[in-house]
């Protein structure tokens, strides 16, 4: 039996001097990866090999591995690395992991923490858990076989993941004589179909597990090969701290730490950002602000720390924060909601059950939540979607989620701690789902309308008026503000309780998001409606002034109101006029196409056909027409 | 913006600080058990910072055999002491009792005094959660263990029914009677464990370091004559330049030659060695997957 030297020599400084050498040491990072990729790929072959070359294996384990190998080897008279890597006893009989294995290696710059998962379809579940905590993933081929199905599949949970490093390492290229055609064919091949997936940018690595190519130097038999080695790639890749903690601060609250009446402190990893004593802070869901006091640690208190660590805040009010909530930078706020589109992977045996309840824990906080039917399932083989009414182990689907109290969180794309969650099956205990965040649901969908004992007629009464809306409509510059503007100063000194919607000014709030696109324009009119509507409830009298070029908004509107509520005015200034007097300079900077989707120019304006009220501005002074409105509205 | 990486170290210790605080926050009556030996002293030390200022919110367990050396037991005392924490020492009436010990028993010992003796221990006190101080990397077998791990009501470990782990959110929920194991320091590795102690200033049994102790040798182990009950059959124990890379019942644990008496020189030592940790422990000395038998039975 041969046994081939480590290649990864041991440091000669243990040796010279090691105080030196735990010195640079102490300095050293940390990446968790995970191998995808099944027995036949030669994974735990790979593994095997890292950790003999990084020299964790040790005497004693070489002589159990000499003799496991002569006995159930599968390699002949050459060490079978795989042996070492395989785990419980039924396993090994079996000849196949079935579960999550971690193992642990260091090198002169990192420590590795490899998990380890099998690659068949029926485990999905365990390379998910594998997935969950990695940095990295290494995508193993057969360089004999190419891409196939279970490629697709893994690469495919690596992008689900959220894996933000990928290496291709196109192993056994020694049974493929290393032939760089073979190489560039599987690299291209896999280009095209991470391309399909949203995988951007991945290394690809031609190695031999078995034989040690391209593990820790650069092969002689691969002299066409001028990329980097495995391992060295492994040392070298961006662990993504300064990353992690340019994001906004945020950390969930695992534990209130009250050792006394005068301290009470917070206690938890921080997920995201960084933190320093004065910074601005504010509690979700509660929203309560404060600002930092101490950053409490056994080493004493901190000027500041970073996403990754485990600390205890201090806050300078004495405001209520528990277990659950997230203590996050006050000028970027999370999302709160209790509606989401998620992803989920289905890890029990017992199916989905939609509209059960389940335990979701997500961060520290632990929410019932209930799981619509999903949209569709995904096929993780081809990646289609297929309808279906439950998910069973392994299925992959998208389903609306739904919680018992709003929930603050992010994206899974933009933040794992925040968006990543399971649930739990409340008779077994059972983690039965592994889940990811998209977005969270507009309410409305599912929320229904709360009455209350005062209504818009009491309102309305206890003002001495009548609730209504004065919707003036009309090309811009057409006068709708300034008559407006008159109409609201007249009826005040009536004693009518007013409020004055302006089209310019409610851009610059409310609908500070929308533009003048079609789809824009009508949601920017959806609002306002709904807005003139509430304040017609509370009893006021609302002048509205606003392009609203399209009759169906119009109409919408209307059709919101109390009948007869709804006053449509229509401020009709023909275009020459209005573009004569452009007293903001618009209609110059539309006829220079300098301003899009300008209406009358490059935009249409629908004119009413039958308006309650037509003020010709050519005809009438605005304080004539205000008078007139006014007359209209209190005969 | 001062942009810091944290170290694999710092990582560590961070993500352990979270694993307490969960295990504190979700379970009712937790417990730490600890064993007095290097992983102990580490994980009582990381038990100290997560809960700072506050002493850690739990008992210390010592599942005692009776056959400790003796300066584990002086320095299990202090500890406690140190940290603020209540020390509750459990040793199994029924093997005290019977007599039970390594010499004339084998495997009895083990089984009666430590895996016995634990769910004796639990069961008393009616604690649902063990710190324990288990690495991944000391066993196959334990590679796979969950961080946090179900026992039965009748503490029963079933490989086949243990519950994924994503992220870093674990779930702590159970039924009554059942119980969790929590493994904190999983990711740490034998050398991770030596470097911490060495950064931290953690104290440790001086067994860990090379001394002048009396010893004979026996199937191949270095024994130490650690007190006047371990029968000599006619051998005169020789003073010996040895320390201990685990610690355990000391007429079941090996010790190694060695010159190497700071930290710095048992690191050195470990790193140039070429066997692994848990060769020293007679208990191993089974077929492969002993250890794997051992913790569905209960061991820890």
């Amino acid at each position: 039996m041969t046994t081939p030297d480590p290649i990864y020599k041991t440091d000669a400084l243990i040796a010279e001097n090691i105080d030196q050498y735990l010195e640079t040491h102490q300095h050293k990072t940390m990446l968790r990866f995970i191998t995808c990729g099944s027995v036949d790929d030669g994974k735990s072959t790979l593994i095997g090999r890292l950790l003999y070359d990084s020299k964790m294996i040790f005497e004693d384990q070489l002589a159990t591995l000499e003799a496991d190998s002569k006995r159930s080897g599968t390699q002949g008279e050459e060490i079978d690395f795989a042996l070492l890597v395989d785990g419980l006893a039924a396993e090994r009989e079996q000849g196949i992991t079935i579960d999550v294995a971690y193992r642990f290696f260091a090198t002169e710059k990192r420590k590795f923490i490899v998990a380890d998962t099998p690659g068949h379809e029926q485990y999905t579940r365990n390379m998910v858990t594998g997935a969950s905590t990695a940095d990295l993933a290494v995508i193993l081929i057969d360089a004999r076989k190419g891409i196939l199905t279970q490629t697709r599949r893994h690469s495919y949970l690596v992008k689900l993941l959220g894996i933000r490093h990928v290496v291709l390492a196109v192993n056994k290229m020694d049974l493929v004589d290393y032939d760089q055609d073979t190489f560039n064919q599987i690299v291209s091949d896999y280009r095209e179909f991470a391309d399909t997936i949203g995988i951007e940018d991945f290394t690809a690595i031609p190695i031999s597990g078995f034989k040690g190519d391209n593990i820790t130097g650069a092969s002689e038999n691969t002299s066409w090969y001028k990329g980097t080695s495995l391992l060295p790639h492994l040392e070298t890749v961006s662990v993504e701290d300064s990353l992690e903690q340019a994001e906004p601060f945020r950390m969930p609250v695992q534990w209130v730490n009250r050792p006394n009446l005068d301290f009470r402190g917070f206690s938890g990893l921080i997920a995201s950002g960084t933190v320093r004593p004065g910074d601005e802070v504010r509690v979700l869901p509660s929203g309560k602000t404060s600002t930092i006091d101490k950053i409490v640690t056994f080493d004493g208190d901190r000027d500041m720390a970073v996403a990754g660590e485990s600390v205890t805040l201090t806050l300078t009010d004495e405001i209520d924060c528990s277990r659950g909530q997230v203590i996050v930078a006050s000028k970027s706020p999370l999302e709160v909601a209790d509606q989401f589109e998620s992803t989920l992977v289905w890890m029990d045996e017992q199916e989905l059950v939609p509209g059960r309840a389940y335990w979701m824990k997500i961060g520290s906080q632990t929410v019932s939540a209930t799981v619509q039917e999903p949209k569709y399932e995904v096929n993780v083989n081809t990646q289609e979607h297929l309808a279906s009414k439950t998910l069973d182990l392994n299925a992959i689907g998208i389903a609306n989620i739904t919680t018992d109290r709003e929930i603050p969180f992010a994206p899974y794309e933009e933040s794992h701690d925040l968006g990543g969650f399971i649930l739990i099956d409340k008779i077994s205990n059972q983690t039965v789902a592994a889940g990811m965040l998209h977005f969270s649901l507009r309410r409305a969908q599912n929320v229904h309308w709360q009455a209350t004992d005062l209504g818009r007629d009491h309102h309305a009464s206890m003002k001495h008026q009548k609730a209504a809306v004065l919707w003036l409509t009309g090309l811009s510059g057409s006068g709708k503000s300034t008559i407006a503007n008159i109409v609201e100063k007249k009826l005040a000194r009536m004693n009518r309780h007013t409020f004055l919607l302006d089209g310019d000014n409610v851009r610059h709030g409310l609908n500070k998001d929308l533009g003048f696109t079609e789809a824009d324009r009508v949601e920017n009119i959806r609002r306002v409606g709904e807005v003139a509507k509430l304040m017609t409830d509370a009893g006021l009298i609302v002048i509205t002034a606003f392009i609203s070029p399209y009759r169906s908004e119009r109409d919408m509107v209307r059709s919101m109101m109390q009948p007869g509520e709804f006053v449509e005015v229509f401020v009709d200034t023909p275009l020459e006029v209005a573009e004569s007097r452009d007293v903001k300079g618009l209609y110059a900077k539309a006829r220079a196409g300098e301003l899009k989707n300008f209406t009358g120019i490059d935009s249409p304006y629908e004119h009413p056909e039958s308006p309650d009220m037509r003020i010709d501005t050519t005809a009438m002074t605005p304080e004539e027409a205000a008078d007139a409105i006014i007359a209209r509205l209190i005969p | 913006m001062a942009n810091k990486t944290l170290t694999h170290l710092q990582r560590l210790e961070a993500e352990s600080i979270h694993i307490m605080r969960e295990v504190v926050a979700e379970t009712e009556n937790p417990v730490m058990l600890y064993s007095v030996g290097k992983d102990s002293a580490v994980m009582l030390h990381l038990a100290k910072k997560a809960f700072y200022p506050s002493p850690p919110p739990f008992p210390l367990l010592h599942v005692d055999t009776t056959w400790k050396f003796q300066e584990m037991y002086k320095l299990r005392d202090k500890a406690a002491k140190d940290a603020g924490m209540e020390l509750l020492v459990y040793q199994n009436p029924e093997a005290q009792e019977r007599g039970i010990n390594p010499f004339d028993h084998g495997s009895l010992h083990t089984d009666m005094w430590k895996t016995e003796g634990l769910k004796q221990a639990l069961n008393k006190y009616g604690f649902d959660a063990a710190f324990g101080g288990a690495r991944r990397d000391e066993e196959k077998a334990r590679a796979k263990e969950r961080v946090f791990s179900f026992r039965s009501a009748n503490h029963r470990w079933d490989p086949k029914n243990q519950r994924a782990e994503l992220w870093n959110i674990y779930n702590a929920r159970k039924a009554k009677g059942e119980s969790v194991r929590v493994f904190p320091i999983s990711n740490w590795t034998e050398l991770d464990i030596w470097q911490y102690i060495h950064l931290e200033g953690i104290e440790i049994v001086p067994l860990y370091m090379s001394a002048m102790r009396p010893t004979v040798v026996r199937d191949g182990l270095t024994i130490m004559v650690d007190d006047d009950r371990f029968p000599l059959n006619g051998e005169e124990p020789v003073m010996r330049s040895v320390r201990f890379r685990t610690l355990g019942c000391y007429p079941l644990t090996g010790a190694v030659e060695s010159e190497a008496t700071t930290l710095p020189e048992i690191i050195q030592e470990m790193l140039l060695t070429t066997t692994s940790e848990r060769q020293g422990r007679a208990i191993d000395h089974d077929q492969a997957a002993s250890m794997e038998k051992k913790k569905q039975e209960g061991y820890f």
